[in-house]
């Protein structure tokens, strides 16, 4: 089976400094793929180099098919969704369902369909109700599922998550998760969030200072505390 | 042995006086002498390529005039165009004003190109400009960059999500819609930024060191320039 993403060797460098050296991974169908590295060692990059947002040196193959120009990455990026790591860089649009859909216009759907599949995408993950809520006013949680929604409204195979969590209350974060785990395609998952990342991924690899690691998820039980606040009676 | 002055404040006030001087003359032999001289002056400051390519911007700017003004002065036709005279007056008007503009960009260039922008706010305080021009001046570029890569990377996220503009009604509207974001969030940030100000205590002033008198050589250098500047116009009366 062709793996949908596939990176060979694949080496960014920035102001003459290397962001990425030599980094190989794929993707199969179904994997969840969590990158785990300190900041700044080159996760966003990676994901923006899949995008093809990024000049790369190397070989870039995604569902099958080598991607060298703009052309290339343009014909396959509507199978791969990026969440971005600022929500604000990705809400453009005035209200919630003119932003959500966006997408499904630029694949060619009338406007009555795309604001329906907008509608849609809203009520499956449960904020239907902030439909006509001007976009950038909403809570950091909120924006960050609009943004999901502008993806998944797309029907994309492939999820890339730049730290979903970031920003996300715990009342949105349940939401968040229960609409990653129903997602069905093959996602890779960029996280600090260790009890985020081993409740969503089946793959694991370490990224530290450009260079890519595999590595494994690793479960076992803890003996376990957290302080939490209860309101006083 | 270059005759740019290093002290900003007299580089500042070389770059007035020749841009003044330059706006001033007359004759098109004036003007292409103060332009192969400055040119010569530059030459030998080994000016970097990349500040002579910044020129040719300018020249694409003065070539739109060269063709608008002879089809749009009057006078007595020096060619035409098909049913369009083209004057003689505006043939003239239009080499002078390519030779005053491109003399003009070159002494900018030639003086200011290197300096990064930041620098000139110490430089503008310690000329006694008005403080809030200062602050405007400084604050302006300091944001048109961040603002500039805000729009940039809310186009990435559109292009993620393919976005291809066309000349249709969707893409007028999510350009529209970019716009709108972009001037939403410069004024948020415009507003954050204040409120940090405040937070620290802002009372309108500026920490700025006084800057040391400038050495002798600059004075000359800029004294020469000056002269230069002087004889310019002078010589183009005569």
């Amino acid at each position: 089976m062709i793996p949908l993403i596939s990176l060979s060797d694949v080496t960014v460098t920035r102001d003459g400094a290397p962001v990425l050296q030599g980094a190989s991974l794929t993707l199969a169908a179904r994997d969840r793929l969590a990158i785990v590295g300190p900041n700044g060692a080159g996760k966003t990059t990676l994901l923006r180099v899949i995008m093809g947002l990024e000049p790369a040196q190397g070989r870039i193959r995604l569902f099958g098919a080598d991607c060298l120009r703009e052309r290339d990455f343009r014909a396959q990026r509507p199978r791969i969704g990026l969440l971005f790591q600022d929500s604000d860089d990705q809400i453009f649009c005035p209200t919630v369902l003119e932003d959500v859909a966006f997408g499904p216009l630029n694949l060619g759907q009338t406007e009555a369909e795309a604001m329906a599949t907008a509608q849609a995408t809203l009520e499956t993950l449960g904020i239907g109700h902030l439909a006509q809520r001007i976009a950038h006013r909403l809570s950091g949680g909120e924006k960050r599922l609009v943004c999901l929604a502008g993806l998944l409204a797309m029907r994309p195979d492939v999820l890339l998550l730049d730290e979903p969590t970031n920003g996300v209350d715990a009342a949105n974060m349940v939401l968040l998760h229960s609409a990653l785990k129903a997602f069905d395609g093959a996602m890779i998952l960029v996280s600090h969030d260790a009890a985020f990342v081993a409740g969503l991924a089946n793959r694991a690899m370490l990224l530290d200072r450009g260079r890519l690691i595999p590595a494994r998820v690793h479960d076992h039980p803890h003996l376990h505390s957290h302080p939490h606040l209860h309101p006083l009676e | 042995m270059s005759l740019a002055p290093a002290d900003l404040r007299l580089r500042l006030l070389a770059a007035l006086a020749l841009a003044m001087a330059l706006s001033q003359l007359q004759r098109p032999l004036t003007a292409a002498l103060a332009l192969v001289l400055l040119a010569a002056l530059a030459l030998a400051d080994r000016m970097p390529a990349e500040r002579w390519r910044r020129l040719l911007h300018v020249e694409g700017f003065v070539l739109l005039l060269a063709l608008s003004l002879p089809l749009t002065l009057p006078g007595p036709a020096l060619l035409h165009l098909g049913p369009l005279p083209l004057s003689a007056d505006g043939f003239a008007r239009a080499g002078l004003l390519a030779l005053r503009i491109s003399a003009a960009a070159l002494a900018l260039l030639w003086l200011l190109g290197g300096t990064d922008p930041m620098r000139l706010g110490g430089a503008l305080r310690a000329l006694r400009v008005p403080e809030r021009l200062v602050r405007l001046f400084l604050m302006t570029l300091r944001h048109t960059s961040l603002i500039g890569a805000e729009a940039r990377r809310l186009q990435e996220a559109m292009r993620a999500r393919s976005f291809r503009p066309g000349s249709n009604r969707h893409t007028w509207r999510s350009l529209g819609n970019l716009l709108g974001m972009v001037l939403v969030r410069a004024l948020n940030r415009a507003t954050r930024i204040e409120e940090a100000m405040r937070c620290r205590g802002d009372a309108g002033r500026f920490p700025g060191s006084a800057l040391p008198p400038p050495p002798a050589r600059d004075v000359l250098a800029f004294g020469l320039l000056l002269m230069a500047a002087v004889l310019a116009v002078l010589g183009d009366r005569m």
